[in-house]
């Protein structure tokens, strides 16, 4: 290596180290904080003096945590299981048929997937409120029977990369239009459907604006967000507590990115256009 | 004839998606937009809404916040994730985890990180206070200071750059190798090399993230609102007196306006005038997207 080479080297570490320090550090912040006693956690001091363990078992007394994740959990499994079953169809179809419209359809999911949430929120706000949902979270649930637009976009985006000679062998061999979906490409797909399972997922657990639109004022039909947004104000609770549930919340997220991370990464790298 | 029909069975559940949620929706906003309406009586008003909307001095707040998060915070996204881009793919020992802590933070729950640069900030609980003065730097109370508030939000964009540096990346690494040796025998390196061949080669990518950028941004909501929440120390129920903003109106953003508006005012005509404004605004970007995929929808098949 040459001088000049060693030091870029050196430089590049240097700065690289530094960002992840930056990076890590709010979340290493929250940890610490959530071991805190209540009256450390209002001073600066970073190192906690004693090492409160109780506050994880704490912050389950203080809210019905148990009940927002049991919530949070059900929004966030059955609205994935339903975008995957409507979506992969319609995807499929995009991404293999020849028809007519079919360009125009791609581009109106590509609409329906960029438009902000709020544009249609009164009307279909009143929808649910027809049928006296509004108070629970099936307004967030049961559209996801009817698809996804992102998740449709994103299985699309993938699709079309697999060559058309596997689904063509299995013609020959006499597999319909659905068994060579079912039989053939589903399984080489896999990684986008577990990007978009994922995403969608994470979407939902994450959700803050849906909740806030239709949970409503009862305490037991929250989420984990909504919970956690209202944490410090309705219970008067510490800062420390709060970050005890603020970690609680981030736990899973975290545990699963470091088993799937080559899934994730994958699956951004499909949003992006080429 | 026959692949038509199929294609509408596969095609079926988004079809009826489209119709619901987003067509007569859609026309729905622009017949309650002339309507007074608070969930129990309808009462044509004509263009009284829109008249208001002028006079909504909030609204105008609003819009210039979301402006300027559009302006400041979108650029400079961008070019945070481009930078830590380059640094990853430049590095060869240890990029993979180098790009899992960067990429970890934009994954953290929204609601959860917002919380988390909150108390950070907090001039009284956090460290970046004692930080920034032992170095000599101003050190403002980021989320209780209306000058400052946006400029919080913006670090908390930053720090979760992690989906942008993942595209960046993705697009370096496609630039063609060749293309950098041929640079360096005519004699171009560093700066040159970046503005004449990786710049025209990533263009595309970069367009697309800013794009998608300001769209996502006209949407911002949830890290404004909880910020402003926490900040304000404000208790929270549906229903309650919370009116986002905190501080002094300064990170009120447009969709947070729409929402008090429709949802807590229950001034629901009036809500879809500010969702058809927000439409109109939407729309033009997403057909900057639309054009970039034109081409893409037809390249097979």
């Amino acid at each position: 290596m040459t001088r000049r080479s060693t030091l870029l080297w050196v430089a590049r570490h240097a700065l690289a180290i530094a960002l992840a320090l930056m990076f890590l550090g709010p979340l290493v912040f929250i940890a610490l904080t959530a071991v805190m006693s209540d009256r450390q956690a209002l001073t600066s001091d970073l190192w906690p003096h004693t090492w409160n363990w109780g506050n994880f078992a704490e912050i389950f007394e203080k809210a019905p945590l148990l009940l927002w994740i049991r919530n949070t959990l059900l929004y966030s499994v059955l609205a994935t299981a339903f975008t995957l079953v409507s979506s992969i169809p319609v995807a499929y179809a995009l991404a293999r048929f020849r028809f007519r419209g079919r360009r125009l359809a791609f581009l109106l999911v590509i609409t329906m997937m960029m438009l902000p949430p709020q544009v249609v929120a009164v009307p279909i706000y009143l929808i649910w409120a027809r049928f006296h949902l509004t108070g629970t979270l099936w307004p967030l649930i049961l559209p996801m029977l009817l698809g996804d637009a992102f998740s449709i976009f994103l299985l699309r985006q993938f699709l079309v990369t697999i060559p058309r000679d596997y689904s063509d062998a299995a013609k020959v061999d006499g597999c319909g239009e659905f068994r060579t979906l079912v039989r053939v490409i589903l399984p080489m797909a896999r990684p986008a459907i577990a990007a978009v399972a994922l995403f969608q997922f994470f979407y939902c657990w994450n959700d803050y604006y849906g909740p806030l639109l239709y949970a409503g004022t009862d305490l037991d039909n929250w989420t984990l967000s909504l919970g956690l947004a209202a944490f410090r104000s309705v219970h008067r609770v510490q800062w420390n507590l709060t970050m005890a549930a603020t970690l609680l919340a981030m736990a899973p997220v975290i545990i699963v990115f470091f088993f799937a991370q080559k899934v994730f990464i994958e699956g951004v790298k499909l949003t992006g256009v080429k | 004839m026959r692949g038509n029909l199929r294609a509408l069975l596969y095609l079926s559940p988004w079809l009826a998606g489209f119709a619901i949620f987003f067509a007569y929706p859609l026309v729905s906003t622009v017949y309650f937009s002339f309507q007074r309406y608070d969930l129990f009586t309808l009462e044509p008003v004509g263009l009284l809404n829109w008249e208001y909307f002028f006079k909504d001095q909030a609204a105008w707040t609003a819009i210039r916040n979301t402006l300027w998060l559009v302006v400041v915070m979108v650029p400079l996204r961008v070019l945070f994730g481009l930078g830590v881009a380059q640094l990853v793919t430049r590095i060869k020992a240890g990029a993979g985890i180098y790009r899992t802590i960067f990429y970890l933070p934009a994954l953290v729950p929204v609601v959860a990180g917002t919380l988390g640069f909150v108390f950070l900030l907090n001039p009284g609980t956090g460290p970046v206070q004692a930080i920034l003065s032992a170095v000599g730097l101003p050190a403002p109370d980021w989320f209780g200071d209306p000058a400052w508030s946006k400029w919080g939000l913006t670090l908390l964009g930053l720090w979760s750059v992690g989906d942008l540096m993942v595209i960046f990346m993705a697009a370096l690494l496609d630039v063609p190798k060749q293309l950098y040796e041929a640079a360096a025998i005519d004699g171009a390196n560093g700066w040159r090399q970046f503005v004449s061949i990786t710049l025209p080669v990533i263009r595309p990518v970069l367009m697309f993230a800013l794009v998608t950028g300001v769209i996502q941004t006209l949407q911002y909501f949830t890290q404004a609102e909880v910020a402003a929440r926490v900040a304000s120390g404000a208790t929270d129920s549906a229903g309650s007196s919370f009116t986002p903003g905190y501080p002094d109106q300064s990170t009120l953003t447009f969709p947070q306006w729409l929402f008090q508006q429709g949802f807590r005012d229950y001034a629901m005509g009036y809500a879809c005038v500010l969702a058809l404004v927000l439409f109109a605004v939407a729309m033009v970007f997403t057909l900057i997207l639309l054009r970039q995929f034109r081409g893409l929808g037809e390249e097979e098949a």
